[in-house]
């Protein structure tokens, strides 16, 4: 193994984590490539560790079922563990944290003083609002609370999954506890969005990671969601698209073309309008372990104007259901904007238009006047 | 139909006239280069976007324009409104002028225009699917008829001139052509109400391509309505203009009823186009306010902005009202036209289009042609009617 003198060896990593250093790098790099970074970047997350800059992570559950932490505690690459001890420092979590009670307030208030205006907060669930808040309540203060006094001074505030993204189900009619997003909630600030039923461990990852690395946060949507992951429809980079370009398409579940995996546009898929990359990216690391692939349409969890909203399946407008019947060639003889012709143009448009206007207004004049001809 | 017509006289060469021969001048050289080096060489025309503003302008919105014959004659004849017959020639010859030059736009516009006379001639090739070879033998069909019912005012005037074919033509002609015109007049009612709602039609082929608040089966329905509602605008258009021209007596009265005339064909427009958005679900995108959006409300404004400036009795009895909802109305045809058949029109990602300068300046040629055999044919020959107050000679 020969970190000698490249890695001058460092016994904090066999101590403290129990991985050697090798390993570690291993899982940065990892890291990295899960989620698209290069692998110099992988470098970059380690020295950020090495150097005690592990950022802090304060997570806040309110109105949800905990999918989304769920779901990322069965992330492979990097798993969990190396995650919250290795890349990040996860100060406070309600579901994964092993102390309690006043134990787990101070962790919480030492993390966010020590790291003022550095940690990242990360919502999970939505945020009750109707009659103050008080139907979601942790250590006696109210969700909205605490949502406010944690963003405060927060470097990022990544808002994980539906509920949190967009108010979810807590959110859906009659919604009963005035839930909304943390959007909704803290105007004005910047909150990343990852949408999802639950989100793609992997988007989260990405984010944070790129956070740690560099500092920044992902190009966002108007929603606020990553481009990197929601930039796409579903339908855009769906493995059945082919079936849906023929026109195969599930009528019935359990039918011959269910089982022949054909396309479940007409089932009620979503895919057409929701933005998400769980066609590319499966979770709990199994292939194929998304709605779509284990034969259910897509209910478009990423979209506010479609889940919960829109009957899972009543089917979806597409605004081009066939591809185009032809094809530019790459370098195309003519079609482009002509400087002449864009000047001659805008020039005829531009008289057409004056003309008018100078024939009104002469009209105007001449009939006050009761005046001669042109 | 010869009341008081008669020709309005005066020099023909004068310097708008001049103008219009130089720009006239210019997209000649330009046909030439058109037909020397062909379609792709001097159009943005491409495989996506078969069609530009040739088709758009002066196929689509041209024959549009030109629908002042068929407005007024359906309003005169099929309403019986005796009273709008003044109105009836000149707007026959905008409409006769209008569809020729739009023939003539195609035969620039079609790439193997040397076999565009196979289209009348082999029908047991036709293809009875088509709107578009409706579209084609109409408005064949309706140049011929326009023609026909415009030549009592040159027979008028040969009658008079000096011996030769065209005064025995015209003695024999004329005669003959009164008795027959009632049928032709039924043709040329008929014809436009074909042709003008299958350039909906064709866009119907569109479908998916075309943006969602666009197309729609109704696209037949409201390229009609709103033809009927551009013919009566350039009819308001045209007399305004050429009684200040040429110092003929304006029919404001009679211009201020046809001007009410508009204002149900707007009113049944709208309705038309919400009902039809509302209907196909399409009310959200129209209120997203994107690009199309915009598009779409802009439209809106233009054809609700002459409504409401003409739905006032005493206001549209002003000139200027008149003509500035006219103007309106004309740009709200327009636009619709341009945005179904280019704006909101995509065929597929990597397609894009503009019109070239060639492809500019023989519209614009096109355009200047008209104005000048207007000017030429109302100036010599029997068109305009009213008193002519003191032409300058």
């Amino acid at each position: 193994m020969g970190h000698g003198e490249l890695f001058p060896f460092d016994p904090r990593h066999e101590v403290k984590s129990g991985v050697a250093r090798r390993d570690f790098l291993k899982v940065c790099s990892l890291a990295a490539a899960a989620v698209g970074l290069p692998a110099s970047m992988g470098i970059r997350f380690a020295e950020a560790a090495e150097a005690g800059l592990k950022p802090s992570v304060i997570w806040l559950h309110f109105q949800e079922c905990t999918g989304c932490t769920e779901s990322l505690l069965r992330t492979s690459a990097p798993g969990l563990a190396e995650l919250i001890l290795d890349l990040v420092s996860l100060d406070y979590h309600e579901t994964l944290f092993a102390a309690a009670g006043y134990q787990a307030e101070e962790a919480l208030h030492t993390a966010m003083e020590k790291n003022k205006g550095k940690y990242i907060c990360v919502v999970e669930g939505a945020i009750p609002t109707k009659d103050g808040g008080v139907y979601c309540k942790i250590a006696d203060k109210t969700a909205l609370e605490l949502v406010h006094e944690v963003a405060e001074h927060a470097g990022a505030i990544v808002a994980i999954g539906s509920c949190a993204s967009f108010g979810g189900i807590p959110a859906a009619e009659p919604n009963p506890t005035g839930a909304k997003g943390a959007p909704a909630v803290l105007e004005g600030k910047t909150v990343v969005t990852l949408p999802g039923c639950p989100a793609n461990p992997y988007n989260f990852l990405g984010t944070v990671l790129q956070f740690v690395a560099l500092g920044s946060l992902p190009a966002l949507d108007e929603k606020g969601r990553p481009i990197f992951a929601y930039g796409r429809t579903i339908h855009e980079h769906c493995p059945r698209r082919a079936h849906f370009d023929a026109g195969r398409f599930v009528k019935e579940f359990g039918d011959e073309a269910h089982r022949q995996g054909h396309c479940l546009y007409r089932m009620g898929c979503k895919g057409p309008q929701t933005h998400a990359n769980c066609s590319v990216a499966h979770f709990g690391d199994v292939i194929d372990s998304w709605p779509i692939g284990l034969g259910h349409p897509c209910v478009g969890c990423t979209e506010q104007k479609l889940a919960f909203r829109v009957p899972m399946h009543d089917t979806v407008e597409i605004d081009r259901p066939q591809p185009p019947d032809t094809y530019p060639t790459i370098h195309p003889e003519s079609g482009g904007i002509g400087t002449v012709g864009a000047g001659a143009a805008g020039l005829v448009a531009g008289a057409v238009i004056g003309a008018g206007i100078m024939a009104s207004k002469k009209l105007a004049s001449d009939d006050k006047g009761e005046g001669e001809g042109v | 139909m010869t009341d008081h017509a008669r020709a309005v006289g005066g020099p023909l060469f004068t310097g708008f006239f001049r103008l219009l021969a130089l720009i006239f001048g210019i997209s000649l050289l330009m046909l030439a280069w058109r037909f020397a080096s062909g379609i792709g060489a001097t159009s943005g025309l491409s495989d996506g976007y078969p069609w530009g503003i040739w088709i758009a302008f002066d196929v689509v919105t041209g024959t549009a324009l030109a629908c002042g014959g068929y407005a007024v004659a359906l309003l005169c004849y099929v309403f019986n409104k005796g009273k709008y017959h003044p109105l009836v020639r000149p707007a026959i010859l905008t409409s006769a002028l209008g569809y020729s030059l739009a023939g003539f736009a195609i035969s620039v516009d079609v790439g193997r225009y040397w076999g565009l006379w196979k289209i009348p001639v082999k029908v047991n090739h036709w293809n009875l699917n088509s709107a578009l070879l409706e579209v084609a033998l109409c408005v064949m069909a309706y140049i011929v008829v326009l023609w026909i019912e415009l030549s009592p005012a040159f027979m008028e005037k040969w009658k008079e001139g000096p011996d030769g074919v065209l005064k025995s033509l015209s003695e024999i002609g004329h005669p003959l052509l009164n008795k027959v015109l009632i049928w032709i007049i039924a043709l040329g009612l008929l014809l436009p109400t074909m042709h003008q709602s299958s350039l909906g039609s064709v866009m119907l082929l569109a479908h998916q391509k075309l943006h969602a608040l666009w197309y729609s089966p109704f696209l037949p329905l409201m390229f009609l309505v709103s033809c009927l509602g551009m013919g009566y605008a350039v009819v308001v258009f045209e007399s305004t203009l050429s009684s200040r021209a040429f110092g003929t007596a304006r029919e404001t009265g009679m211009l201020a009823s046809l001007s009410g005339a508009m204002v149900p064909i707007l009113a049944i427009f709208i309705c038309i186009r919400f009902a039809d958005v509302i209907f196909r679900g399409q009310l959200s995108t129209a209120l997203s306010f994107g690009r199309y959006s915009l598009l779409f409300w802009c439209e809106i404004l233009l054809f609700l902005v002459p409504m409401i400036m003409l739905a006032s009795k005493a206001r549209r009895a002003s000139v200027t009202v008149q003509f500035n909802a006219s103007l309106l109305m004309i740009g709200a045809g327009i636009l619709y036209r341009f945005d179904t058949y280019l704006v909101a029109f995509s065929p597929g990602p990597g397609w894009t289009y503009f019109p070239s300068l060639p492809e500019v300046m023989i519209t614009l040629g096109i355009l200047s042609l008209e104005i000048m055999l207007y000017v030429f044919i109302v100036k010599r020959y029997p068109i305009l009617s009213g008193g002519p107050t003191a032409v300058s000679e």
